[in-house]
């Protein structure tokens, strides 16, 4: 093991984390609210919205993140829209993360009793009120779990963002291999730093997660 | 009492429906009336209620609150503000304290300021004597305690007709009796209630009329100590002995 290399390349690997985290965090964020939309356009049954997102759901979930970014790389200049390899990595990101979050989102929807949609209407909520009130933040805290594995899921996914030219963490590994021939020292660089990003956000996700099923909701534990 | 109807069922009609169906159920109440429906299960007790604030959609019939038909599917929203429901299985809301689950309709639905509503919950809370509860949440509670507080909710929208479905079928014996205290509470302040129960006794003591349903039609309507001590028909008569029992010994 090169400790020389390792320390000397180490500020690459943390610049590139960040630009992982980054891209990572703003995908997270941007899935979150498209599958938002995806998942209330087929609750609601809104007419055509309802099928769109079927649709895109399919396609983002049964084809592989690296079609669909060379799609977006290679494929769409040929129709004029250049796209930074930045901003391609965050909308195939999205693509994909919107998908996944539009699911988890539409298993917490379905997993709030009807009864509880039934005791919103009983005092008088609009359907508005009950979704905003009653229904999402149970179905939000079902989701958690979910969410917080697609949050992961998503974040090593940018992994396959080396492939567009960007230079996140996978890129700098590939990178000096090629250059220096240090195979493991780069590989072992390359997994610490995947799980210093991702360790935190998994156990930040098991805290809240067992904070919610603590605050008796959420999970499989008891309803009411 | 006023002798105007504040609810008016004529020929309701509703098929499939997993609770039960009904065919042909017609009655009135007045204001400060409770009724009670009774009848063996799947016989349409749930169904009429939920039929009555919008939870089904009726296929025939008029329902009428103070005149002005509900059963259209209109405005079911200011519906429910006047009629107030309570189930079998409480469903208070579980993300919030039981101060969060009375003031949420009153404040939302009614729009009126929060320090007001609380105080009036907390003072409604007192009077079920869990004045003490308002910031535990749902699952802190026994079945009873959730009952009485799923009815203090449907109260403090002020409702012009609450509906009890078998709210004390998932209780046990003495949790049972703290709910129907309750109940026979607000019949004395005079609300007016349609009740389905299997607590003959209650029913007895809080009714002022008895309807029994039995196949989605009313076979018998009559003041309580006539229903239960003199039925009229063989079917209510054979339904009553249910709850009888000869002794072994």
């Amino acid at each position: 093991m090169d400790m020389d290399f390792i320390q000397r390349f180490t500020p690459m690997y943390v610049k590139a984390a960040g630009l992982t985290l980054r891209i990572g965090a703003i995908g997270i964020l941007l899935s979150l609210a498209v599958g938002a939309l995806c998942c209330l356009a087929r609750w609601y049954r809104v007419p055509v919205l309802k099928q769109i997102a079927s649709a895109y759901i399919e396609l983002a979930r049964n084809t592989p993140l690296l079609v669909q970014l060379f799609f977006l790389y290679f494929g769409l200049p040929k129709v004029g829209v250049k796209l930074s390899a930045e901003a391609c990595a965050i909308t195939g990101l999205t693509f994909l993360g919107g998908a996944y979050m539009a699911e988890a989102l539409r298993s917490g929807l379905e997993a709030v009793d009807r009864a509880q949609t039934e005791s919103g209407m009983c005092i008088g909520l609009t359907p508005l009120q009950n979704m905003r009130f009653v229904i999402l933040p149970q179905a939000l805290a079902t989701a958690v779990p979910a969410i917080g594995a697609n949050a992961i899921f998503l974040i090593k996914e940018t992994s396959v963002f080396s492939a567009v030219a960007l230079a996140d963490l996978m890129y700098v590994a590939k990178d000096l291999i090629g250059m220096y021939y240090k195979t493991d020292e780069a590989l072992l660089m390359l997994t610490v730093a995947y799980l210093t990003l991702l360790l935190p956000v998994s156990i930040a996700f098991s805290l809240w997660e067992r904070r919610l099923r603590y605050a008796g909701f959420g999970g499989s534990v008891q309803g009411q | 009492m006023s002798d105007k109807p504040i609810l008016e069922v004529r020929h309701l009609s509703k098929n499939f429906d997993a609770n039960g169906v009904l065919k042909d159920v017609s009655f009135a109440m007045k204001e400060g009336e409770v009724i009670v429906v009774v009848g063996p299960s799947g016989c349409g007790k749930s169904t009429l209620l939920r039929c009555i604030n919008g939870l089904e959609r009726p296929d025939g019939g008029e329902i009428l609150l103070d005149g002005q038909r509900i059963d259209t599917g209109a405005d079911l929203v200011q519906v429910r503000r006047q009629v107030g429901m309570v189930f079998q299985s409480y469903d208070l809301f579980p993300h919030m304290d039981v101060l969060g689950n009375l003031t949420l309709g009153p404040v939302q639905a009614l729009k009126r300021p929060k320090p007001e509503v609380e105080a009036e919950a907390e003072q409604a809370l007192a009077r079920v004597g869990l004045a003490e509860k308002a910031k535990s949440l749902p699952r802190q509670l026994s079945g009873g305690q959730k009952q009485r507080v799923a009815l203090v909710r449907a109260m403090l929208m002020h409702p012009r007709l609450l509906l009890l479905d078998e709210i004390t079928a998932a209780l046990d014996p003495e949790m049972v009796r703290e709910v129907l205290n309750v109940v026979l509470d607000l019949a004395r302040e005079g609300m007016t209630m349609l009740i389905v129960t299997h607590e003959m006794r209650f029913a007895e003591a809080v009714a002022d009329r008895v309807l029994f349903l039995e196949g989605g039609l009313v076979l018998e309507e009559a003041p309580p100590k006539q229903f239960f001590h003199h039925p009229q028909t063989e079917r209510a008569q054979q339904f009553l002995n249910t709850f009888e029992f000869d002794a072994v010994r």
